[in-house]
């Protein structure tokens, strides 16, 4: 089947109902998504087909046939989207394992709704799992990408 | 096993004017057939409740059993987010059902569930997996208030009760209340069964029960 990842289009020759994570981590190659629960319990599996959220562990790779994926791997050209910066300014990850997928759900919200309260940041992010719990900083990271001050919720 | 006796005579025409000319003549029960809580009462076993109002009332007891249910109840919340399981409990991970009732981004409902069930992971699926929109809330409603909403355009969807038939025939997201996977409990009956009581339901004038919970 063909499908678009990270803007290359590739033909995989995969049984359809093969999890999207499986098609992506093992054919592929691309290891930057990562297997947390296998459930979509976690979210560390986020990625987007065409734009909208999905959790790759649970998503048949045959929904994504004709479609087009994004990965970590594809979030920018020279990993300089704007939340991946304030990622790196604020210091966001600890361990780093759910970051990927904290960020691919980060900039789905941010394209769709640039200045969300702190409200909306919650309510999308809350798929998002963290074991380090590094959610104070991740959701000030998103604020600090949009442009928005700390106070202002 | 539940018996249910449908009180003929107490919302019969024929019997307040029995009452009205001072009869004492008894309320008439009517026995329905017994059946398991997975079963649903077919059409004619209410062929013997004469009165067409009681019968049309009986009728929408009996598809309250489904609707009622909570693997119905659960996407049709009170609230901004949907419950799980037999128990109700609210859905893991928590999730708030949107400007369109499918979700926020970021947590749409179809960023997990499927167009159907899935087998291993156990994520319940079905096309155009979402919430009923509030206006068509029963958690927490009685069987009276649910019937009255669904009767009522402006808050069923805008349909005519020929097209709620239809749909509770035929949309395969009420579908899968009787196929919802894994080790799920199922609503009693099947869609047929629950198609042909609401159009018999219809049928006999779409009658409201008045207190049944």
């Amino acid at each position: 089947m063909k499908l678009r990842i990270n803007g290359v289009e590739q033909t995989l020759d995969v049984d359809p109902d093969m999890p999207l994570l499986w098609a992506i981590r093992d054919t592929l190659g691309l290891t930057g998504t990562k297997y947390g629960c296998g459930e979509a319990l976690c979210g560390a599996c986020s990625v987007h087909l065409d734009g909208h959220v999905v959790r790759s562990c649970v998503t048949p790779v045959r929904r994504a046939e004709g479609k087009s994926v994004t990965t970590i791997e594809g979030l920018s050209p020279d990993r300089k989207h704007p939340l991946q910066q304030a990622w790196l300014e604020l210091r966001v990850p600890q361990c780093g394992y759910c970051q990927a997928g904290q960020l691919m759900s980060a900039s789905a919200l941010l394209a769709a709704n640039p200045k969300p309260t702190d409200a909306e940041i919650d309510a999308s992010m809350a798929g998002n799992l963290c074991r380090c719990g590094t959610y104070v900083r991740i959701r000030a990271a998103i604020k600090r990408a949009a442009g928005l001050g700390e106070d202002e919720r | 096993m539940r018996i249910e006796l449908v009180w003929v005579a107490l919302v019969s025409a024929a019997a307040v004017t029995a009452c009205r000319g001072g009869s004492r003549r008894a309320a008439t029960p009517v026995e329905l057939r017994a059946v398991g809580p997975d079963e649903l009462r077919a059409v004619a076993d209410f062929d013997a409740i004469g009165d067409r109002t009681a019968r049309s009332r009986a009728l929408f007891a009996e598809m309250s059993r489904v609707i009622t249910h909570p693997r119905c109840v659960n996407c049709h919340p009170a609230g901004d987010s949907p419950h799980q399981r037999l128990a109700m409990e609210p859905h893991d991970p928590p999730v708030v059902r949107g400007p369109a009732d499918r979700g926020v981004v970021g947590m749409e409902c179809a960023g997990c569930h499927q167009d159907r069930n899935q087998a291993h992971t156990r994520v319940p699926g079905a096309p155009e997996w979402h919430l009923a929109p509030i206006a068509m809330a029963w958690e927490g409603k009685t069987v009276a208030a649910i019937c009255a909403q669904l009767k009522d355009p402006a808050r069923n969807g805008g349909k005519t009760l020929a097209q709620l038939v239809l749909h509770t025939e035929r949309d395969p997201l009420v579908a899968w209340g009787w196929d919802p996977g894994a080790d799920r409990e199922p609503v009693p009956g099947n869609q047929a069964q629950f198609g042909a009581l609401t159009a018999a339901w219809v049928a006999t004038g779409a009658a409201c029960p008045e207190d049944v919970r």
